[in-house]
C-alpha cells in the first residue's frame, strides 16, 4: 500500500526524510454532464515536517480541495500525493479511514464536536480507535487537556462552551493521537480577533514547542501571518 | 462502552421527537397484536381439537338431525373406538346478551371423549347421577357468579319452555387453549322431556362425535362411515373436528383476511413513519458522521451507529406495547365476553410483536444507514443540520 518516496518521485529530492509532504502533479477536477469543471491544475508542492503552512486564496481557488487532498478525505483526479511516505492517492477508502485515524488531525471551522459528548470524551473520541486502555486514554486525554487550557473545563458539553473553548476542545482532540500532520480549514473563521489571537498563538506553540506540522486554510492575512510559510492559490494553481 | 452510551444520547437527543416516535411503534405494535389475538381467537375452536375425533352431521345442513338409531351402526364401522352424540340447545339465559353455547351430551361418553375439560371426580359423579344436573366452564361460572347446587333457567329457542339445571360440576381447561365458556346438561334428560311434548323429535341428535383409533386413517374412515348411511334418509357428512371447526371460520374469512391485512398495513405504516424520522435525523447529522469519517471511523460503524439507534428505539417501543398488549387484550377479551372464548396472546404473536417491531427499526434505518454511508466525507462537512 505505502510507496517508497524516494523511488515513486525519483530526482526530486523528496527521499530526504525532511519532506512530510511531497505533492506531485495534482489534479481535481470534477465532471457534470458533458462539463469537466477543474479545481485545482498540476499542484507540485511539498511541505517540511514542523512546518506550519497557511494556504490562502479567494473563493474557489481550491485551497480547501487542496487541504482535503492532502488530509485523505478527498481523491485526486490525478498525480501523486506522498504524506510521511504513504502515496495516499494510492489507498482505498478503508485504508485512507485508518491511515487518517494514525496520522491525520483535523480542526474545523465550526468545531465540528459532537454535541451529545462532554469535552473529555470528545477528545477521547479518536482513541476509541486505538487498543489503549481506559486509563492510558483518561491519561492522555486529561494531558492534552491541560495542554489547550481546559482541565476545568472536561466535563462541559460544546453547548456550554464559548467559540474559543469549542475550538481548544477540537484542537486538542485533532492532537490527541499525535498525528503526523494538523490540517486546519479556517480555524479562527468563526472567532472574534481575540480569540482567534489565542487559537493561533496555541496552533504556533504546537508547532514550535512540540514540533507538529500544521496546514491551514485561511482568508485572513492576520491569521496567515502567523505562518512560516505562505501558499497562494489562484484558480487552482498555486502562485508561489 | 462508549458505543453504546454514544447511540443512547443520540437516541435522547431529541427527546419529544423520540418519544413519539416511540409511542406510535407502541400503539402499532399493541394494534398489531390485538387484532393478530382477535384472529387466533377466530381459530381457537379449530385449534383446540383433537385429531382423533370426527364430527359426523346431517349431510343437508347441521339444523337437520341424525337418527339415533346411527349410533350403533357408527360403533360397528372399521377405525372407529367410541361414540357419543351431543345437540346444540341455544337457549337463553336471562337476556340475548348472556350468551354462551349449551350442549345436550351423551354424558357416558361425552366426557371420556373430552378429557381436555377437566372435572372433579366428586362433581362429575355428582353431575352423572342427577338428570338435572349440568357442567359449566369456569369462565362462564365465574362470569354470572354460579357457585355448584345452584338453578339456572334457561329459556329455549329451539326446545321451547323454560328449562331450569341445577349446576353439579365446574370444568376447567386443560390449557389455555380450551373454551370454557361451554355449558353441558343431559341429553337423556332433554330427549326425554321433548319425546314427551313433542313425540315426533325425539330420539333425534344434532351431531355424532366419532372416536377413531388412528389418527392417519380419518380421511378413509370418514367416506366409510358416510359410505354406511349413502342413500338413507339421513345421509352424513364426516369430517375431522378441525375441518368442522374451520367450516364456521370459512364463513367469515374475508372479515379475517381483512383483519390480518390491517394488522399488517399499520406495522408498514409505522414503518414509513419511523423511515421519516429516522431520514430526517441522520440528515441533521451528516456533518457529524461526517467528522467521525474523518477522524478515522469507517462507513460501516458509522452505519451501524443509526441502524442501532434506529432498532434500539424500535425495540423499546416494541418492548412496551408487548407488555401494554397483555392488560389491553384482558380488557377487550372481558369487554367481548363470551364472544372470543378463548382470547389470549400466544408466544407466536409476541415473537412476531418483537420481530415487527425490530424490523420497522431495520428498515427504517436502512436508507438514511446507506446514505450516510456513501456521503462523501467533504460534502458531509459542507452540510449543515
Amino acid at each position: 500500500m505505502a510507496g517508497n518516496v524516494a523511488a515513486d518521485v525519483p530526482g526530486t529530492g523528496v527521499g530526504d526524510a525532511a519532506w512530510l509532504v511531497v505533492i506531485r502533479g495534482l489534479s481535481k477536477y470534477y465532471v457534470r454532464g458533458d462539463q469537466v469543471i477543474p479545481v485545482l491544475a498540476d499542484i507540485n508542492l511539498d511541505v517540511v515536517a514542523g512546518d506550519f503552512v497557511a494556504l490562502m486564496g479567494p473563493s474557489g481557488s481550491g485551497k480547501s480541495t487542496l487541504l482535503n487532498l492532502i488530509a485523505g478525505i478527498d481523491k485526486p483526479s490525478a498525480g501523486q500525493i506522498h504524506v510521511a511516505g504513504v502515496d495516499i492517492a494510492q489507498l482505498t477508502e478503508s485504508e485512507l479511514a485508518g491511515w487518517r485515524a494514525a496520522h491525520v488531525g483535523f480542526i474545523f471551522q465550526f468545531y465540528n464536536l459532537m454535541p451529545v459528548l462532554t469535552a473529555f470524551q470528545n477528545v477521547e473520541l479518536p482513541l476509541q480507535l486505538t487498543a489503549l486502555s481506559r486509563r492510558e486514554r483518561r491519561e492522555r486525554v486529561e494531558n492534552t487537556l491541560a495542554l489547550v487550557g481546559l482541565s476545568d473545563r472536561m466535563e462541559h458539553y460544546p453547548n456550554e462552551l464559548s467559540g474559543g473553548q469549542q475550538q481548544r476542545v477540537a484542537i486538542a482532540r485533532a492532537l490527541i493521537g499525535d498525528p503526523t500532520i494538523i490540517v486546519a480549514d479556517e480555524p479562527t473563521g468563526d472567532l472574534d480577533r481575540t480569540t482567534a489571537e489565542e487559537i493561533l498563538g496555541l496552533l504556533d506553540a504546537l508547532v514550535r514547542q512540540i514540533g507538529k506540522t500544521i496546514i491551514m486554510v485561511t482568508h485572513d492575512p492576520k491569521a496567515a501571518g502567523r505562518a512560516a510559510r505562505l501558499i497562494h492559490l489562484e484558480k487552482g494553481v498555486l502562485v508561489d | 462502552m462508549f458505543v453504546p452510551f454514544f447511540i443512547v444520547r443520540n437516541a435522547l437527543r431529541h427527546k419529544l421527537r423520540t418519544t413519539l416516535t416511540m409511542i406510535g411503534i407502541v400503539v402499532a405494535i399493541v394494534a398489531f397484536g390485538l387484532l393478530r389475538t382477535i384472529v387466533d381467537a377466530w381459530y381457537a375452536g379449530a385449534e383446540a381439537t383433537s385429531s382423533a375425533r370426527l364430527i359426523t352431521r346431517n349431510a343437508i345442513s347441521l339444523v337437520f338431525p341424525l337418527p339415533l338409531s346411527y349410533a350403533q351402526k357408527l360403533r360397528q364401522v372399521q377405525g372407529v373406538s367410541s361414540v357419543t352424540w351431543a345437540n346444540w340447545f341455544g337457549g337463553i339465559y336471562i337476556t340475548e346478551g348472556n350468551f354462551f353455547p349449551q350442549l345436550a351430551i351423551e354424558t357416558s361418553t361425552y366426557l371420556d371423549m373430552y378429557p381436555e375439560y377437566r372435572i372433579a371426580a366428586d362433581q362429575r359423579k355428582a353431575f352423572l347421577i342427577d338428570r338435572q344436573g349440568a357442567i359449566a366452564g369456569r369462565k362462564i361460572a365465574e362470569k354470572f357468579g354460579w357457585k355448584l347446587g345452584d338453578q339456572i333457567p334457561i329459556r329455549g329457542t329451539i326446545f321451547p319452555g323454560t328449562w331450569t339445571f341445577t349446576l353439579r360440576a365446574i370444568y376447567d381447561g386443560a390449557d389455555s387453549k380450551v373454551d370454557e365458556t361451554q355449558f353441558f346438561f343431559h341429553w337423556g334428560f332433554l330427549n326425554e322431556s321433548v319425546k314427551a311434548r313433542f313425540p315426533r323429535r325425539g330420539d333425534q341428535i344434532g351431531l355424532y362425535i366419532v372416536e377413531i383409533r388412528d389418527p392417519t386413517q380419518a380421511a378413509e374412515i370418514s367416506q366409510r362411515i358416510d359410505a354406511t348411511f349413502k342413500n338413507s334418509m339421513a345421509e352424513t357428512l364426516t369430517e375431522t373436528e378441525k375441518a368442522f371447526q374451520l367450516s364456521f371460520v370459512a364463513m367469515t374469512e374475508a372479515i379475517l383476511a381483512a383483519i390480518q391485512a390491517v394488522s399488517y398495513v399499520i406495522v408498514l405504516i409505522i414503518m414509513a413513519v419511523m423511515a421519516n424520522t429516522m431520514a430526517m435525523t441522520a440528515r441533521e447529522r451528516y456533518s457529524e458522521y461526517a467528522t467521525m469519517k474523518a477522524i478515522g471511523f469507517s462507513n460501516g460503524f458509522v452505519a451501524f451507529l443509526i441502524f442501532a439507534e434506529s432498532m434500539g428505539i424500535a425495540a423499546a417501543g416494541g418492548l412496551v406495547g408487548i407488555a401494554l398488549t397483555y392488560p389491553i387484550a384482558d380488557a377487550f377479551g372481558a369487554a367481548m365476553g363470551t364472544l372470543f372464548p378463548v382470547f389470549f396472546i400466544s408466544r407466536q404473536t409476541i415473537t412476531l410483536q418483537l420481530a415487527a417491531a425490530l424490523l420497522v427499526g431495520f428498515v427504517a434505518a436502512l436508507i438514511p444507514a446507506w446514505r450516510v454511508a456513501r456521503v462523501r466525507i467533504v460534502d458531509g462537512l459542507r452540510s449543515i443540520a
